[in-house]
């Protein structure tokens, strides 16, 4: 039996259920400096002094530096999608004249005791003339900076004729529809630790993501030659988006071991986190579609504004691109046409966070076919069904390119899938139900949104494997763990083509000394990159393997295979060798293998909510969730519905909870985990979900696509939809913005009601 | 503030000898100073619930309690859970149900939920969801810790 598609158990539970994970709080090195970040208070202001005497004159305080002690070295550079003319735009490691955010690093300090720091950060004093600070996206132009104006780049993405379409239009439905600022908020903080090797390597720890890639731009920007720098992932707390990007206290940390000649230790506190870590989605988009008398969509026209905050940071252009190229979905869309702006505002800046561009743009795009539903006189089903790219039109071109890559959707039947959810939800029974309840006097309603995602960013991902004398698998890669269960299914993957026990595999992942490159773990790609690197080095391992028991057993390594560790005929019959006995004899056994692909493969997934609305409080209650998804093909199911029902928690939150809010001043409102509400059990109803595997992905050799983001896609669309429902007010009349907080809802309910 | 006075922390019945300043919270001192890092900091204010252990049985949010409190009490953590080296029925039920993935919730959530099952292992389902409320993860969605916990009671822990 296969082992891919089998829900082993994961390799990486036994350390953490037992507190002996390696987070990076946890290390520790003798002799340590613990800094301490003194963060701007003011929104934007130009500083005009900063005192650090009191603070550098406290024992224990080893240093204390200002934006003067860092002015040489460069601010933050891209990784994604460097669009031309964002340059002015990046962050210096700490602030340079001016503050243009709350929780902006001003000044930073070392010392022998993380206590004593935090007494010392106490004492810098910060000088600064306050200036307005430029808040709506949707407004007015600001400044950034003198003669430098704050919309940092517009996007612009089009195909097919939009104005002919509109021309002939028999309705043109208009909506303004807002996705608040929310993020990953992971429950570990953010941490790093720097220490200079006895043989000058600069070792960084705490390292998580794409340690790889991070390498060589913190090389760079210290001016250090990329193999005087090594980055070591431990364990860590999810990731999400928000971490393993460089941050201004990565850099500090780093510089500060090379000068202090001691080891460094940086680690956030959770209001840190929320005020200095990427913030995300926040955008406010203006969409018009031309229907047809059917509501089948003849072109949409979208404009939006993404609130960056006061820098952009590493992402780049990568939200508003995905933004941009993801929106027209699962459905045909003959003509489209989208501009984004990327406007800076003195607000935490932004970056990804999980499914980037596509929760925000499915929010826009289902809303968009609830009211065309309505417009039509319609039903919400029926429009989508008729909207949707037919299986015989796959591989679909979306006429569209997407992170550097042009969009073509490799598998998929949309249709199969609609008909398996509304099979999930007993559609009819259900609505049945909910009429009657409505009748009882209950707001309650069932909305859902159809999505396509996107994984397995390429370009490439590598993969060695070594058969140990001692009968034991190591397998090294390039790719990064933030959680997901990345060990156990790169192992799962080697241990279907080799026949080995689980047991007998490790995985080395995040360790820039261990294997030369990788790209590490985002956008859904670990499975699909890293798997399919490992599959063809275990298939060239297993070769090798092979010919080794051949030339043992005086037999033709064509007529062998390995069946439960053990080498022999196919039939079993003739000689035979255990794996152990052969790797004792002839290893170690190593085989290396690189899986290159150009495209992104596309799973879809379609997510409905029954959502209740109390008509005192305003309290939306989802009841229950459904999803279905198409994966290709599922490695480890119990894992697939961990990330799925883990992302749809998510979704949720920032659907009805999670908002940072900002006053008037720019200071954040949502600073604690009093403020900003992330979901709890008592939060979360059940989650139905059906994994299908109807459209394995063409383009590489397992069929696999990910599973990292589909849970939380569509999870805002789908329960707003269901909101506007409960309130008796289907199509998108009553939900204008997420999150739908209860002070929102009454607002809205007093409108309406 | 400053001036660090001993104290002996009884942990996982074993003693720890210790120079604590009085400010010092009972989570540092369990990380920092006796060196069991199993207990995590997700917030450090009282909400998350990453940093709970049992202290005389009770659970407790360490990152609120200061270390000195806790001078005679028994306290528990993650480190203890494990006997000779078999997991807690707790932990190979946290892994049997796929309760964890990046795990840094789990020792809280591990800590949480024995010390209510020690108190009241009759839950019933409302009590059970009340219990967990108490605890972040952003990971899981919680259904599959809420099964975990669900599959141990009525055991002996």
């Amino acid at each position: 039996m296969s082992l891919i598609g089998s829900s082993v158990r994961r390799l990486e539970d036994r350390p953490l259920l037992c507190g002996q994970g390696r987070f990076a709080a946890d290390i520790s090195f003798p002799g340590q400096v613990h800094m301490r970040v003194v963060r701007s208070s003011l929104a934007h202001g130009r500083i005009l002094h900063i005192d650090i005497a009191a603070a550098a004159a406290m024992p224990g305080v080893v240093a204390v530096w200002t934006g003067d002690d860092v002015s040489q070295v460069a601010p933050i550079d891209f990784r994604l999608v460097p669009v031309q003319g964002l340059e002015p735009f990046r962050q210096p490691i700490l602030a340079q004249k001016r503050v243009r955010y709350v929780g902006e690093p001003l000044a930073v300090i070392f010392a022998e005791d993380p206590y004593l720091a935090e007494d010392a950060a106490e004492q810098v004093f910060g000088d600064i003339e306050e200036l307005p600070p430029c808040l709506d996206p949707t407004g007015d132009l600001g400044w950034f900076d003198d003669g430098v104006a704050s919309e940092a780049a517009v996007l612009a993405k089009s195909y097919g004729d939009v104005a002919e379409a509109f021309e002939r239009a028999e309705h043109v439905v208009t909506l303004e529809l807002r996705i608040g600022r929310h993020s990953g908020s992971p429950i570990e903080t953010r941490g790093a630790l720097a220490r200079l090797e006895p043989d000058g390597t600069l070792a960084i720890f705490g390292a998580a993501k794409i340690p790889h890639i991070n390498r060589r731009n913190l090389a760079k920007q210290l001016g250090l030659p990329p193999e005087r720098l090594h980055l070591h992932e431990g364990h860590v707390g999810g990731g999400f988006g928000i971490r393993g990007e460089i941050y201004p206290e990565d850099v500090l940390v780093a510089l500060a071991a090379l000068r202090l000649h001691r080891p460094v230790k940086w680690i956030e506190d959770r209001r840190e986190h929320l005020i200095a870590a990427n913030h995300s989605r926040d955008q406010v988009h203006r969409v018009k579609a031309a229907i047809d008398g059917r509501g089948f969509v003849l072109a949409i026209d979208d404009e939006f504004w993404s609130d960056q905050g006061a820098y952009v940071r590493t992402h780049a252009a990568t939200v508003a691109d995905l933004t941009c190229a993801m929106l027209p979905g699962p459905y045909v869309v003959p003509a489209y046409r989208v501009r984004g702006h990327i406007r800076l505002t003195n607000k935490t800046p932004c970056g990804t966070y999980r499914a980037p561009g596509r929760y925000e743009g499915t929010f826009v795009r289902e809303r968009l076919m609830d009211e065309i539903a309505k417009r039509v006189g319609s039903d919400p089903v029926t429009v989508r069904r008729i909207n949707l790219v037919p299986p015989a039109a796959m591989p679909f071109d979306r006429g569209l390119e997407a992170l550097g890559t042009h969009v073509t959707y490799d598998s998929g039947d949309y249709p199969l899938l609609l008909d398996k959810l509304l099979a999930l939800v007993d559609h009819d029974e259900l609505l049945g139900k909910i009429a009657q309840r409505r009748a009882g006097g209950e707001l309650v309603g069932f909305g859902l949104g159809f999505f396509v995602e996107k994984s397995g960013l390429g370009p490439f991902d590598g993969v060695k494997i070594c058969l140990k004398p001692d009968g034991t698998v190591e397998i090294v890669t390039g790719a990064a763990s933030l959680g997901q269960g990345v060990e156990t299914v790169i192992a799962q993957i080697c241990a279907d083509v080799l026949s080995l026990p689980m047991g007998c595999f490790t995985v080395i992942h995040g360790q820039t000394d261990r294997i030369d490159d990788g790209m590490g773990a985002f956008a859904s790609r670990v499975t699909v990159m890293t798997g399919n690197a490992a599959h063809l080095a275990a298939c060239g391992l297993k070769s090798k393997l092979l010919a080794a028991a051949a030339t043992a057993l005086q037999a033709d390594a064509r007529a062998l295979e390995i069946r439960d560790g053990v080498v022999a005929a196919q039939d079993r019959s003739g000689p035979s060798i255990e794996l152990v006995a052969l790797a004792a004899i002839a290893g170690p056994f190593e085989a290396e293998a690189w899986f290159r692909v150009d495209h992104m493969c596309y799973p879809y997934g379609i997510h409905a909510a029954v959502v209740a609305v109390d008509p005192e409080t305003g309290a939306a209650k989802v009841e229950k969730l459904f999803l279905a998804y198409d994966i290709g093909r599922s490695v480890n199911p119990t894992l697939v519905a961990g990330q799925l029902v883990g992302g749809a928690a998510q979704g949720l939150g920032g659907a009805l909870f999670e908002e940072f809010v900002f006053d008037e001043n720019g200071q954040p409102l949502a600073a604690s985990f009093a403020d900003y509400l992330i979901p709890t059990a008592r939060e979360m109803p059940p989650v139905a979900i059906h994994v299908t595997e109807d459209a394995p992905s063409p383009i590489n050799p397992l069929g696999v696509k990910g599973a990292g983001e589909g849970g939380i896609t569509a999870v805002g669309a789908a329960i707003a939809n269901a909101v506007d429902e409960a309130l008796g007010r289907p199509g998108a009349q009553a939900i204008d913005r997420l999150p739908l907080s209860p002070a929102r809802m009454l607002s809205i309910m007093k409108r309406l009601l | 503030m400053t001036g660090k006075q001993p104290i002996t922390l009884k942990v996982n019945d074993a003693e720890y000898r210790i120079d604590v300043e009085p400010r010092r919270t009972l989570a540092d001192a369990l990380r920092d100073d006796c060196g069991l890092t199993g207990t995590h900091l997700g917030c450090e204010h009282g909400i998350c619930g990453a940093c709970t252990v049992l202290v005389d049985n009770e659970p407790v949010r360490s990152c609120l309690m200061f270390a000195v409190q806790a001078q005679d009490c028994a306290i528990s953590t993650v480190e203890g859970l494990a006997r000779n080296g078999e997991l807690h029925p707790l932990q190979e039920a946290f892994s049997r149900y796929h309760g964890l993935q990046c795990g840094f919730c789990t020792p809280g959530f591990l800590m949480l939920a024995i010390g209510a099952i020690k108190r009241n292992p009759g839950m019933n389902e409302e009590e059970l969801l009340d219990v967990l409320s108490s605890n972040l993860c952003r990971c899981t969605g919680y259904q599959n810790i809420i099964a975990a916990v669900r599959s141990v009671l009525g055991r002996p822990l």
